[in-house]
């Protein structure tokens, strides 16, 4: 569909500083514009993909962590693992160990310090990944059970399962917002780094928070901004940052918010929407290539 | 019986404080004798895990009940353990919920906010 | 302090422009935000004077002296979260990566490794004649955190004298963030937005509310664009027996106030006017009496 070269495994990720700018829209329409691609939903705590692509899943794959076991018959109660764990998930009532396994961070320590051996691991089930396909875009999804457990190891394990994919297609990641760890998990193996933006001061202080990530990273990135309307814009201001550069203003518009507040995906419902992510689909490729060229 | 109650300062005119594991004191009353005792809650300032070991001071302290206006599952279930009853109370003075008990016009405190740790999200 | 906390489940829904008109409306006197994650109230509220800030400190993070290092691999073979690299020399901690368990320290056989106590956000405190505002914000790289949430409105309700109501913007989702936000308020405003995700995310905040026993009303944002799912938010608050006090319409002029620094109540707008209503019908369940139990 593009005469650019770059390479056919390109890894794109879409990222906002907050929930509700519109980067499942973007990820989504522009995985599905790409046709034969992948879509990665990294945003495990609230994954919203899934309920636009309504795909038939053909695997899953549960995801476990280790957490420590006590055998009670070993134990004394000398209290060095509760001493020992940071993350004050262990206590001793009425002379047992108890474990708090949704406070436990699966570090191991309490099992190192033990001077007993008294404590073991076990596999705890904290979510799932779960591959589908939609039309001709292939869905990746990851799931977590448990509120306070950290996403990373879901994060990690989509990764991986997109890495082990032998086909070559452009892969978009959905990234969980906000600019904390598993956001830089999320970007890691990423090529370039798409930006959502509402035209707004909290989207522009929004923005600087994960341009500041997207720069830590040397991750060659642009802007797209969502729920465009005329007027002056404190948002497009970029005259004090690095080169970033504005790709594509989406329009504030009635027909793609209704499509999108009903999971609809709107290049496959309008042939408006269809040719618009195409022609950022392009866009993106000619940065992509661009910077392939300026950096090497 | 020794009792625990969660407060705001480390003097009997205190109020209650309104969260059990990051209070920053706990009056440990003695019903008989009358006697208080206000332990630091070293638990308070931990990133996580501080219901857990607010609650393991308060076994620890050999106290029989607490009464406190909530409490996360994971410190419910800690008390639970170490065989202490909750009651719940509102975040007014501690000399008038201690009061209250002794009248025995306490209820158990019923719910018990499960701190979602647990939800299956979709 | 009587205290109301507004709330949406979903980012996005307008939770901080309902949060600043109300501020304005009710001339509070304190306040505070507690998305720390993404703080925006600051942003509308148009602070002249810079906050007085202090230090947050999350968990501690690693460092591995080179000089004492003599390259075993116990650290980087132990570490669950690979935050530890090793180069010809030493071993290097991605302070990112790590969650300060301190299990390389443990292992360590020559006491190269220190944990050190890493600033994690700043905790902001704007205080002057007319009011308390509190807010926070986290670093890049750290996880959102229940503890610093309490210690916003901690601030807020310890340099608060004699006031009688306070405002606070919430923390998105329903983690612990969320939980921390709602210990200790008398009502919460949800934010709702008409669309499929906007309802799942606001179904489940509700959920956490309740188990509170807090009072709970509704207002949706946007309700114009798309009607169908106001309907359906309508008849869950219905079937929940959750007072619902009004619709916001969408508002291009209300994406001019924010960008002018102005709240939507202090320009006359469409949205400006139905957040009036809301806040009047807020408020009379806010101050009515007993307490609305499940």
């Amino acid at each position: 569909m593009t005469n650019i070269a770059f390479k056919k495994d390109l890894k794109i990720a879409v990222l906002s500083g907050k929930g509700g700018a519109g980067k499942t829209l973007l990820s989504v329409n522009l995985a599905a514009a790409a046709s034969q691609s992948n879509y990665i939903d990294c945003d495990v705590e609230e994954p919203n993909g899934h309920l636009f692509f309504n795909p038939t899943w053909y695997m899953e794959k549960d995801v476990f962590v280790k957490i420590p076991v006590v055998d009670e018959s070993i134990c004394d109660g000398c209290r060095k693992c509760l001493d020992f764990c940071r993350f004050n998930a262990l206590a001793y009532i009425n002379n047992r160990l108890k474990i708090y396994e949704d406070i436990c961070h699966s570090c191991g320590g309490c099992i190192l310090v033990c001077p007993l051996m008294a404590l073991t691991e076990k596999d705890k089930l904290i979510g799932k990944v779960s591959l589908g396909n939609s039309e001709d875009v292939r869905v990746l999804s990851g799931m977590i059970n448990i509120g306070d457990s950290s996403g990373t190891p879901i994060i990690k394990e989509l990764l991986s399962q997109s890495r082990s994919l032998s086909d070559k297609r452009p892969t978009f990641i959905d990234c969980p917002p906000g600019s904390s760890c598993i956001v830089m998990e999320s970007i890691k193996d990423a090529d370039f780094c798409l930006i959502v933006m509402e035209p707004t001061i909290f989207g522009r202080h929004n923005f600087d928070m994960v341009y500041d990530l997207v720069k830590l990273f040397n991750k060659p990135s642009a802007v797209v901004i969502n729920k465009s309307i005329d007027g002056y814009n404190p948002s497009e201001n970029f005259t004090d940052k690095d080169e970033i550069k504005v790709l594509e203003k989406i329009p504030f518009d009635k027909e793609l918010g209704l499509l999108s507040s009903n999971a609809e995906i709107v290049v496959r419902k309008s042939a408006k929407y269809r040719n618009f992510f195409s022609s950022l689909l392009e866009k993106i490729y000619m940065e992509v290539s661009n910077e392939t060229v300026t950096r090497t | 019986m020794k009792i625990a109650i969660p407060a705001d300062n480390n003097n009997i005119d205190s109020k209650v404080s309104q969260s059990f594991g990051r209070a920053p004191f706990f009056l440990i009353y003695d019903t008989e004798t009358e006697k208080s005792e206000f332990l630091n809650n070293t638990a308070a300032s931990l990133q996580g895990g501080a219901g857990i070991k607010a609650a393991q001071l308060i076994v620890d302290s050999k106290a029989s009940a607490l009464l406190a206006p909530r409490c996360g599952q994971n410190a419910a279930d800690v008390l639970k353990s170490g065989n202490i009853s909750i009651y719940k109370i509102e975040a007014t003075s501690l000399m008038e919920n201690i009061t209250a008990f002794k009248e025995n016009r306490l209820a158990l405190l019923q719910d018990i906010h499960t701190g979602f740790h647990d939800k299956y999200r979709v | 302090m009587k205290q109301l906390l507004v709330l949406s489940g979903k980012g996005g829904t307008g939770k901080t422009t309902i949060a600043g008109a109300f501020i304005k409306l009710s001339k509070a006197r304190a306040y505070s935000d507690c998305d720390v994650d993404a703080p925006n109230l600051h942003l509308v509220m148009k602070e002249t004077v810079p906050p007085l800030k202090r230090d947050y400190y999350g968990l501690p993070k690693a460092n591995i002296d080179p000089q004492i290092c003599i390259n075993c691999g116990k650290c980087f073979e132990h570490c669950r979260f690979d935050a530890i690299t090793k180069d010809n020399n030493t071993h290097i901690v991605d302070p990112f990566s790590c969650e300060g368990c301190a299990v390389c320290e443990f292992v360590c056989p020559v006491n190269a490794v220190s944990l050190s106590p890493n600033v994690a956000g700043d905790l902001m405190l704007y205080k002057d004649e007319q009011k308390v505002f509190s807010t926070a914000q986290l670093k890049m790289g750290n996880g959102t955190t229940g503890l610093l949430v309490s210690e916003v409105k901690k601030q807020m309700i310890d340099e608060s004298k004699d006031v009688d109501l306070a405002i606070i913007d919430g923390s998105p989702g329903i983690g612990c963030p969320v939980i921390a936000s709602i210990s200790g308020v008398d009502m919460v405003l949800i934010v709702a937005e008409p669309s499929v995700s906007g309802i799942s995310d606001m179904d489940r905040v509700i959920e956490v509310a309740k188990s509170f026993g807090v009072k709970i009303v509704v207002c949706i944002n946007k309700f114009d664009t798309n009607k169908e799912k106001t309907r359906e938010i309508l008849d869950y608050c219905d079937k929940e027996n959750i007072p619902f006090v009004g619709n916001i319409p969408f508002d291009s002029l209300a994406v001019r106030a924010v960008n002018s620094g102005l709240s939507i109540v202090e320009l006359g707008c469409p949205s400006g006017t139905a957040v009036r209503n809301v806040y009047r019908r807020t408020m009379q369940i806010f101050f009515s009496k007993g307490r609305r139990e499940k």
